[in-house]
């Protein structure tokens, strides 16, 4: 049967949330710069690097041409605001401007990350 | 027919009745607007009844519960992707609790707490395969936050279940 929640447990709960927290903080200092620019991939290739400063709408097109996503760029912040999905998590997702935020489509496979010109972002595009 | 006992009847018959609670969940959470503007946090209701299969049926049971849940809702709500992310965080987080239940230290509060953690974070790990891109690893500082808190409060639910329920209904006899 199920134990009471004893010592064991606010030890086990209160290590796991310091070490989230910690981790938090930690990202947070990593990654707060402002980014310059966004990166759009599809399948982890590069699709197009757009600049921040810039007010812009880009479509993002797949394999045949057709428009799955469209990316909205406006006072130095992206965000996804059409997307042909059923879910739409995308759209709802903030607009993002610090360096490494980004925005997943998982349907289309489609990441938008900030980026900065000196600076591709994480070491992560696998191939 | 002779292998078949009354025990048997019986937990064939909880089975279904919990598979059904488990659809229902998923599908009260997709009416839920439950958004943070960051991808992948949900309640995970439906932890609700694998931690309670867990603690009253088994393991096994448990664990058949939790795969054909995923993929029913990912047939009936989602597509292939959809059930490739529940697939690995639910595998996930069902070995980390099966194996801290098995240590037999923690109570089922913080038994929820490693699932909810150990689900983001498979879910999150083969979302970054699909999408070839690593940097969606950015979200797993909120991720693990998340996981915490939504793995206990479904914990202390399970546990409010468990304590009512085990001793109204004898799972096992």
């Amino acid at each position: 049967m199920c134990r009471r929640f004893g010592k064991n447990d606010w030890l086990f709960v209160g290590g796991l949330l310091v070490i989230c927290v910690f981790v938090l903080i930690g990202f947070r200092l990593w990654n707060s710069r402002e980014g310059s620019q966004v990166t759009i991939t599809r399948d982890g290739v590069i699709y197009k690097v757009c600049s921040l400063s810039e007010n812009q709408s880009v479509d993002i097109t797949d394999e045949n041409g057709m428009v799955t996503n469209t990316l909205l760029i406006q006072n130095g912040k992206a965000k996804m605001i059409e997307a042909d999905c059923r879910d739409q998590l995308c759209v709802h997702q903030k607009a993002i401007s610090i360096q490494n935020e980004n925005i997943v489509c998982l349907p289309n496979r489609v990441v938008v990350t900030v980026t900065n010109e000196e600076f591709g972002g994480f070491d992560g595009f696998v191939q | 027919m002779a292998s078949f006992n009354r025990k048997d009847w019986k937990k064939t018959a909880y089975l279904g009745l919990f598979l059904a609670i488990a659809l229902v969940c998923s599908y009260i959470e997709t009416l839920i607007p439950f958004n943070f503007g960051i991808p992948g946090v949900k309640l995970g209701l439906t932890n609700i009844v694998v931690v309670l299969i867990l603690y009253t049926l088994g393991p096994r049971e448990a664990f058949g519960v939790s795969m054909l849940r995923i993929v029913l809702v990912g047939i009936l709500f989602g597509n292939l992707f959809s059930i490739c992310y529940s697939l690995s965080g639910g595998i996930l987080s069902f070995l980390v609790m099966l194996f801290l239940k098995k240590l037999d230290h923690l109570s089922c509060i913080s038994v929820s707490v490693a699932g909810g953690i150990s689900h983001n974070i498979g879910q999150i790990l083969v979302a970054a395969l699909i999408v070839h891109n690593f940097n969606i690893l950015f979200y797993i500082p909120v991720l693990l936050i998340a996981g915490l808190i939504t793995g206990l409060l479904i914990g202390i639910l399970a546990q409010e279940l468990i304590v009512r329920l085990s001793g109204r209904f004898d799972f096992n006899t």
